[in-house]
């Protein structure tokens, strides 16, 4: 593919960019769900194509097209220096990129069996034997079911010498049991909801997951909601799984250290960041024990934001993003470093697929376990009263990251240490830094999970992006808890 | 562009390389562009062009999808191979009807007995404009530059998009069904940033004529400098007055529930309540794709034609959507004496799905007394006016609780006036208790946000709107 990216920066040389880097992206995809006993949907895409991002008169163009004959190629790239030398009738300063060393590199996901090799017979028993599962438990009223299968294989050039031929593999399964009886509707999902659990990983992963083994349990929780207490309201303390504590992260830590946000480029949609530049090593996030990471490497694990090097050609690497609870890294590239005082980039631009135009993304976010041993069952036993959430049902954030209200599918009262009754309807509120000050307790590595969140979305027009947010179970003290049900 | 024409060869190819019962072939794509501005500078400015092939088969009541942007012999073949190794590893589904012919989803075959026949394709206006499809680069930065002006007018700071788009949309079967979409689009948004405000305008259009970026850009910049220095007043109940924007983007929430197959699967909040006085009495709400202020294509994913169908009826909710199937299993279904009107609408997704149907050119109905929001402003003795909701999710499904943040220009009203700007407020409401408490609305209009689809939706002056808490700007 190196010879067609080569059309393209022949093209945006000679019409006077001043850089340009082109991206070619095969991507295929299989989706397959069930729905109460039936195949819901199955089907296979792929897409293909190539763009161009360029620097002309100071000022970004891109351009992107279906098409990769010759032709087209060097339109589009004619086409992105256009759209530059328009992008630079408004303009304050010209784009400094942060300088980067040009590799010749191939890499893929590391993965034991590919995914699109394991037939689709084998797969849809799969499905139907969970959802034969949940919909044996008396009051589910609806069962889905999904599989997702992702292969990206991505060619980088750059007009300063890049050459990076990269293939992604991940791979998402989960489902859901509804029950609807009376005027309520309860649901439990499993391993995780809005689509379970994702990671770069090949078809290993559904088979460590242990779905059908589960399902009958996550049914009988969502019947059982139905007889459960409303969750208590007033200021308690929570213990969070670490699936939602995972979206926690991605909302709360995740979001406000993307730096274009901070500086204000995602202000008219995603909104901007409480985190402004004077914060950096100044602002305590969080408790002593709050140590996160934006970690893209391989040794961080399968998550959704690992890979070798981003859209721009730059190493995946790990940021200390919380510091023993000092704030102390946002998420960068190439064009933003030099806001915070540094000559790299950050590595973590990414883009939804050819026809995108990179942007600063999460990569992992990953909240670092406790280092004395802790499980779960003996953080529950050591805390007097208190409610354990598990499984996100719902979640929002203000558009600078303060304030944030969580629900999730099930809670635990907890009493002198002991999970005294399951509560319905649990939710949760606070203010971000509020609320990381009053983490007092991690668990282990042992309860450590890499969670997937695969539907990230931001920029305009929006892109949708797969992200890894590791945690384990955590305590914060003295939050509010129940106000979404309060007078509505 | 890919046309018609085109499409109908490569229509002919597919059907000669599948060995499939029946075969439905969807194209979709086009041309877009965005200018993106921010810190009142253009920093990301995009264009793309890419059309799709999705081919649907069918063996003895087994489907499957494949779908493809290339075009070629090769990839024609892939894209239907695919498509029938997936399809015939199926269960046959009992429920998969027979593809349409043109004369089904024209509405000619079938019991029409609701007096709601498909929307003619003549009584829809053209939403293709040649002077959309041609904005330049340069004329989206020109446009920026205005908006740039009026921020640094104000000492404010601009952000925000302008793009437009040409695409098309056509569906074409092995039972002689063939139809075609064209339709370009316009948008503008922005948000004006001061100190500690902002102020936000969003409009879009099939035709680019109807935007006005000036104002847009001027109303911004009253918003973001009439909200700075914003006072924190307490959370609770209050009047509202939502402006359009944040009407479509809250109650957009609950379109998906205006489904048959949301009735079967006992997932809609309307589950039980087809029949019933849900809302206020001024609450009129239809789905109609013919609307003057309305964009789209006018067939569903299966090619039937969109029918007109009321919703609410002075708050009594009268209908659901339905797709051809899913109409078929009701009919059988213990739900149907409390499911409203059986009948396939035109509102059908692609199959196969899991969801079903949904409404998607959403009227509300005018009230009898419209009045502006400066009317209603003038009306309200003390109350909070929003600009805009972000953030909105569904917190409890069955009375429809959503949660959300307001944004953008958040204002306190005393005795009639706008009296400061105030810290923005979460929320907690039922859309249920939201649409029983509606005072007072505007005239209609053409909105769009963030949170939902473009719909035709009214200012609304409400009261007991549920703020739970302040956040801390």
């Amino acid at each position: 593919m190196k010879h067609v990216a080569n059309w393209a920066l022949d093209i945006a040389a000679l019409r006077g960019a001043s850089y340009a880097d082109v991206r070619i992206v095969a991507q295929s995809s299989r989706a397959l769900t069930t729905k109460n006993g039936k195949v819901g949907s199955a089907s296979d895409a792929e897409s293909v194509g190539m763009s161009v991002r360029v620097i002309a008169d100071g000022a970004w163009g891109f351009a992107a097209s279906d098409d990769l004959s010759r032709a087209a190629v060097e339109a589009t790239a004619g086409r992105a220096v256009e759209i530059a030398r328009a992008s630079a009738r408004v303009k304050q300063h010209d784009v400094q990129l942060a300088p980067e060393k040009a590799v010749t590199a191939e890499w893929t996901t590391p993965h034991k069996i590919d995914p699109f090799t394991v037939s689709v017979e084998q797969n849809i028993d799969l499905l139907l034997k969970v959802d034969s599962e949940l919909r044996a438990v008396a009051g589910i009223t609806l069962a889905e079911t999904n599989l997702n299968f992702n292969r990206d294989e991505q060619w980088f050039v750059s007009s300063e010498g890049a050459n990076i031929h990269q293939t992604k593999y991940s791979t998402g399964a989960g489902y859901a049991a509804y029950a609807f009886a009376g005027n309520e509707i309860q649901k439990r999902s499993y391993p995780n909801s809005y689509g379970g659990q994702w990671q770069n990983k090949g078809y290993e992963l559904i088979e460590e997951l242990r779905l059908a083994e589960n399902a009958r349990r996550i049914a009988e929780e969502a019947v059982a909601l139905h007889h459960a207490d409303q969750c208590p309201e007033g200021a308690l303390d929570i213990i969070l799984d670490s699936s939602q504590l995972g979206l926690q992260i991605h909302e709360s830590v995740g979001h406000p250290i993307e730096l274009d946000r901070v500086l204000g480029m995602e202000a008219n949609f995603a909104g901007t960041s409480f985190l402004t530049l004077d914060k950096l090593r100044t602002l305590r996030y969080g408790s002593e024990l709050v140590n996160v990471v934006a970690d893209a490497r391989q040794e961080h694990g399968p998550g959704l934001g690992t890979f070798a090097f981003d859209d721009e050609g730059v190493p995946g690497q790990c940021t200390p993003i919380i510091t023993n609870g000092l704030f102390t890294g946002y998420l960068s590239s190439r064009e933003t470093a030099h806001t915070i005082g540094e000559n790299r980039s950050g590595g973590t631009l990414r883009a939804e697929g050819w026809n995108r135009l990179p942007m600063i993304r999460m990569t992992n976010i990953s909240l670092l376990p406790g280092h004395e041993p802790l499980s779960l069952e003996e953080l529950i036993a050591a805390t007097d009263h208190g409610v354990f959430m598990q499984t996100n049902r719902s979640w929002s954030i203000d558009d600078k990251r303060y304030n944030f209200q969580f629900g999730c599918e099930i809670g635990w009262e907890i009493k002198r240490g002991k999970r005294a009754r399951m509560v319905k309807n649990p939710s949760y509120s606070g203010i971000t830094t509020e609320f990381w000050n009053s983490l007092d307790a991690i668990c282990s590595r042992d309860e450590w999970t890499l969670w997937g969140t695969p539907n990230c979305g931001k920029g305009q027009p929006q892109q949708v992006m797969g992200t890894g947010h590791g945690a384990a179970p955590s305590r914060f003290r003295d939050i509010k808890v129940g106000s979404a049900y309060r007078g509505s | 562009m890919l046309t018609k024409d085109q499409a109908g060869d490569i229509f002919n190819r597919i059907r000669k390389l599948s060995t499939a019962d029946e075969v439905e072939v969807l194209f979709s794509g086009g041309a877009f562009a965005l200018t993106r501005f921010a810190n009142n500078t253009i920093h990301q400015n995009v264009a793309e062009e890419n059309h799709v092939v999705s081919v649907r088969t069918v063996f003895g009541g087994r489907t499957a999808r494949a779908t493809s942007n290339k075009f070629d012999d090769e990839s024609l073949s892939w894209v239907v191979a695919a498509s029938e190794s997936l399809a015939k590893v199926q269960h046959p589904d009992p429920d998969l009807l027979p593809m349409p012919d043109s004369r089904e989803a024209a509405g000619a075959v079938g019991q029409d007995q609701f007096g709601e026949a498909p929307v003619p394709a003549n009584t829809i206006p053209s939403r293709h404009f040649a002077a959309t499809a041609g904005i330049t680069p340069e004329l989206r930065a020109d446009c920026v530059s205005k908006i740039v002006g009026v921020a640094e007018k104000h000492k404010l700071t601009a952000a925000g998009i302008f793009s437009s788009a040409e695409s098309i949309e056509g569906i074409f079967n092995s039972r002689g069904l063939s139809d075609w979409h064209t339709q370009t689009l316009a948008e503008i948004s922005i948000t004006m940033l001061g100190a500690d405000s902002s102020g936000w305008q969003k409009a879009n259009s099939p035709d680019a004529a109807n935007l006005d970026p000036l104002t847009l850009g001027e109303t911004s910049a009253q918003k973001a400098r009439e909200s700075s220095h914003p006072q924190e007043i307490p959370a609770g109940k209050y009047t509202v007055i939502l402006e359009p924007a944040a009407v479509l983007d809250i109650v957009g929430f609950m379109f998906w529930d205006y489904s048959g197959m949301g009735i079967l699967d006992q997932r809609s909040f309307l589950t039980g309540r087809i029949g019933s006085k849900l809302f206020g009495e001024n609450i009129t709400i239809r789905d109609d794709v013919a609307h003057p202020l309305q964009s789209g294509s006018p067939f569903d994913g299966e090619g039937m034609r969109r029918r007109r169908v009321p919703l609410v009826e002075n708050g009594v909710v009268k209908r659901v959507v339905y797709a051809r199937a899913t109409a078929e299993r009701m009919r059988r279904s213990e739900f149907r004496d409390k499911a409203g009107p059986i009948q396939a609408t035109g509102h059908g997704f692609a199959l196969p799905n899991e969801m079903g149907e949904m409404p998607l050119n959403i009227v509300f109905a005018g009230p009898q007394n419209p009045q502006t929001v400066e009317q209603i402003i003038a009306s309200t003795e003390r109350g909070v006016l929003v600009t805009r909701l972000w953030y909105i999710r569904e917190v409890e499904p069955f009375e429809k609780i959503l949660t959300g943040m307001t944004r953008d220009g958040t204002f306190l009203i005393e005795d009639g006036r706008v009296q400061c700007g105030i810290r923005n407020f979460r929320f907690n409401e039922s859309l249920i208790h939201m649409l029983s408490n509606v005072e007072a609305m505007s005239e209609p209009v053409r909105a769009c946000g963030e949170e939902s689809f473009d719909m035709v939706v009214p200012a609304m002056k409400i009261r007991e709107f549920n703020f739970t808490e302040a956040t801390k700007f």
